[in-house]
């Protein structure tokens, strides 16, 4: 690639762009389709809901181009909302609970990958492992019961505007965005995330740090989703404990709506906020038009297999 | 098959080519990598649709558009990298796709049976059939795909490579093999890029160069030039160029270094230098890259450097010690094909400050390194994928040439290229040795490792058995040690 958004050659690029073609055509649609669509107020309530998903999602694209998976980012969402939460109930400052938060989240992602480089368990089962545990502390640390906040400067994180107009999650969104987009395409880092995903064997024989590679895109991968549960935590006043379940799918639909493929070494992050902004806008669409919930998911489920099947065929 | 042709998208890889194949001959098809032998075979076998031209098979015009048509016709293939599925038996691996059954219910006895037939046809008839084929070496499972084809009434049966991965013993069994199908008036179209197996084995020898027909050739009286030339369409030099480099002091030294595989290897490289590696397949070249490289860990013995002690237990080390390791699978260990050129070249060390990579630097250094090793590409972005076998491996090559490093490990620097291709890898590592890198090569083409090297290793079952100095070595006196003979 020339350039961090330039691509090899013009097949490439088309491909690529399956995804935004996607996206525009469905706001086309729903423009036309729904009156109460294209307004400001609208698309920034779905920014807002997508917020959530796309950070981890951003996350799990460094995972999966690592020829990983994170199945356990759900989990984690809800155990470090909260323990932040916690942190603050227990009268600690919001400084304090978000250091804790986050390190907490850091670490969970650490130990994914620990357990798939050092004990070489297959990712799938050992983020389910996890995933599976950590659903557990959770219930028993909240037994079941929100933990409400009151910090107010706290709550500002997630419900609060920049200008009165753009949600705070929103702006956090697109800072992560640039900031894993440079990750990835600027740094040695990135590029190593490349070449693991693409072959494993060759990078080991290149010098490229495997192990310590795997901890990297498993703890960046732990830390954002600690980073959504607290932007999470902190619109809703309250941590729940059933909070993010299912996100991790969600997640994972938004890297491979993206374009991003499951086998690893190929992808792009500005596909995969692409893909959560295609869900996002989905599910608004299908509110907005009165499509019971129910049908929403086969809308979902059937859109997601059309978008891999078409990718399939180029 | 007459006047073939056929594209993909703009480009022209196959125009009008012809091909007779007579039932009891085994015809070599040869030319570049590049030159259209696969798309020709894949034409042949139903992969592909030709776009013009005609199939004739017992001289009735015949239409080819699946691999079961193929098979219908007689047809069979045995590709280079084999098909065989590892954890299934044999058995179940030779009926795959066409199981003996009633009502989906399995003929187990039956197919049995009928394996240990196909089997004995091809001198395997000590192989268990309920074996896992995983558990079989890469000769017998050759064999195997054989048998299959054979089992599907093959008259035609091409072959792609199939020395490639094999041992000498193995490759002997599997002449006799084509010489016996060639008896029973099997035949054979025979891919390869190793000119001693088609003069030893072949009747007729047939050269494409890029997409045209060359010509066919009775192989008695043909000499090893004019087959060169006709692929390349010039006389090339000589296969190997001369060097005319004096090795300098002692840069590696190796003692006593032992693993599970290897025991006591023990010796000395200097800058300048090409040592030799040789020996069968199995006897530990490889593992002793391996373990100098540090993918394995010695248990024995030490590794010194300018007469210090070194500690390569992982590639990490080996690297910043100096080391460079070009490995014999280029596909599944040297490139990330998705990645571009130049990522490839730049992966062991990226140009980058703080860790952000610097952008400028990494292509001018991949430019530069492109022009010295005349890879041909049009572009430094091109998957590595897009790139023909010669040029793949110029691109390892380069990958570890941005290193400056003091000691290469060459395995199988030239398998799968072509022989321009190989005469440019051999200018490269002269080039090389000039400015006084040390070079290990491990060659299972003894030419090869005969012209290459200043000295030579041979290794038998995991040990050193000689060490013999190139000018005075011939075939014989590598193969005897290589044997365990002394």
């Amino acid at each position: 690639m020339t350039s961090r958004f330039s691509f090899g050659n013009g097949a490439a690029l088309l491909q690529r762009l399956g995804s935004v073609i996607g996206l525009l055509l469905l706001i086309i649609a729903l423009s036309v389709l729904s009156p109460d669509f294209l307004n400001a107020g609208n698309l920034l309530t779905v920014l807002r809901q997508v917020s959530i998903n796309a950070l981890i999602a951003f996350g799990m694209t460094f995972v999966i181009l690592a020829g990983g998976i994170d199945l356990s980012v759900g989990a984690i969402l809800a155990f470090t909302g909260a323990i932040t939460a916690g942190v603050m109930a227990a009268g600690h400052g919001m400084a304090l609970a978000i250091g804790v938060g986050l390190g907490l989240g850091l670490l969970l992602g650490v130990i994914n990958g620990v357990l798939v480089s050092w004990g070489r368990v297959a990712p799938f089962i050992a983020t389910l492992g996890t995933m599976t545990l950590l659903r557990g502390l959770t219930l028993s640390y909240t037994q079941g019961q929100p933990i409400g906040v009151s910090n107010s400067s706290f709550a500002l994180l997630g419900d609060g505007y920049i200008a009165h107009l753009i949600p705070n999650p929103v702006v956090w969104m697109f800072l992560v965005f640039v900031i894993c987009a440079f990750l990835l395409r600027g740094t040695v880092f990135g590029r190593h995330v490349f070449a693991l995903g693409g072959n494993e064997e060759a990078a080991r024989l290149s010098g490229v740090r495997i192990n310590a590679m795997k901890l990297g895109v498993y703890g960046l991968s732990g830390l954002l989703s600690a980073f959504a549960g607290i932007v999470l935590t902190s619109r809703l006043y309250s941590a729940q404990a059933t909070a993010g379940s299912g996100y991790e799918l969600d997640a994972i639909a938004a890297v491979v709506l993206g374009g991003t493929s499951l086998a690893g070494g190929r992808g792009w992050l500005f596909g995969t906020l692409v893909g959560a902004l295609l869900i996002g806008f989905l599910n608004n669409g299908l509110n907005l038009l009165g499509v019971s919930s129910f049908y929403q998911q086969v809308v979902k489920g059937a859109v997601i297999l059309i978008a891999v099947l078409l990718d399939r065929r180029k | 098959m007459h006047g073939i042709q056929k594209a993909f998208g703009p480009v022209k890889v196959l125009e009008g080519v012809d091909f007779e194949l007579r039932p009891g001959e085994v015809h070599a098809l040869m030319g570049e990598n590049g030159a259209g032998k696969s798309t020709l075979m894949k034409v042949l076998t139903g992969v592909h649709k030709a776009d013009a031209g005609d199939i004739k098979v017992d001289g009735q015009t015949v239409s080819i558009h699946s691999t079961t048509d193929a098979e219908k016709h007689g047809i069979a293939i045995i590709h280079q990298e084999l098909n065989l599925i590892p954890h299934l038996s044999v058995t179940e691996n030779l009926f795959l796709g066409r199981e003996l059954s009633t009502l989906g219910v399995l003929h187990r006895r039956a197919m049995r049976k009928r394996a240990r037939e196909w089997l004995a046809q091809v001198g395997m008839q000590s192989i268990d059939p309920d074996m896992p084929v995983a558990r079989l070496s890469v000769g017998q499972q050759q064999m195997v795909e054989i048998a299959k084809a054979l089992g599907q009434n093959a008259r035609v049966l091409i072959m792609d490579e199939p020395t490639a991965a094999l041992s000498e013993r193995e490759t002997d069994t599997l002449f006799a093999l084509i010489r016996e199908l060639r008896q029973k008036g099997t035949g054979i179209v025979y891919v390869s890029h190793r000119m001693e197996e088609i003069f030893v084995l072949c009747d007729r020898i047939s050269v494409l160069r890029d997409g045209h027909f060359v010509g066919t050739r009775p192989i008695p009286g043909l000499s090893l030039d004019e087959v060169v030339q006709m692929m390349v369409g010039r006389s090339l030099e000589a296969r190997f160029p001369t060097r005319d480099v004096t090795p300098g002091k002692v840069l590696l030294k190796v003692e006593h270094l032992g693993d599970k595989q290897v025991h006591d290897i023990s010796f000395e490289l200097r800058a300048g230098e090409v040592l030799g590696v040789a020996g069968l397949m199995g006897a530990g070249r490889t593992e002793l890259a391996r373990l100098l490289f540090g993918l394995d860990k010695a248990s024995e013995g030490r590794v010194l450097l300018d007469d210090e002690p070194i500690h390569t237990r992982t590639p990490v080390q080996a690297i910043k010690a100096g080391l460079g390791f070009v490995t014999e699978d280029r596909k599944a260990q040297g490139l990330v094909l998705d990645l571009s050129l130049r990522e490839n070249i730049s992966l062991p060390r990226v140009p980058a400050h703080a860790g952000v990579i610097d952008r400028a630097t990494e292509k001018r250094q991949t430019k530069g390194l492109i022009e010295q090793l005349k890879i041909r590409t049009r572009d430094m972005e091109l998957p590595a994928r897009a790139l023909s076998g010669g040029n793949q491996q110029k691109v390892v090559l380069a990958k570890w040439l941005a290193l400056k490093p003091r000691v290469l490990i060459l395995d199988e620097p030239t398998r799968g290229v072509d022989v321009g291709g190989k005469a440019e890898i051999y200018q490269i590592i002269n080039q090389l040795v000039a400015s006084g890198v040390a070079i290990l090569m491990i060659s299972s083409e003894l030419p090869e490792v005969l012209a290459m090297s200043d000295r030579i290793l041979v290794m038998h079952e995991g040990r050193a058995s000689a060490l013999l100095d190139a000018a005075t070595a011939t075939q014989e006196t590598v193969m005897l040690a290589a044997t365990g003979g002394h």
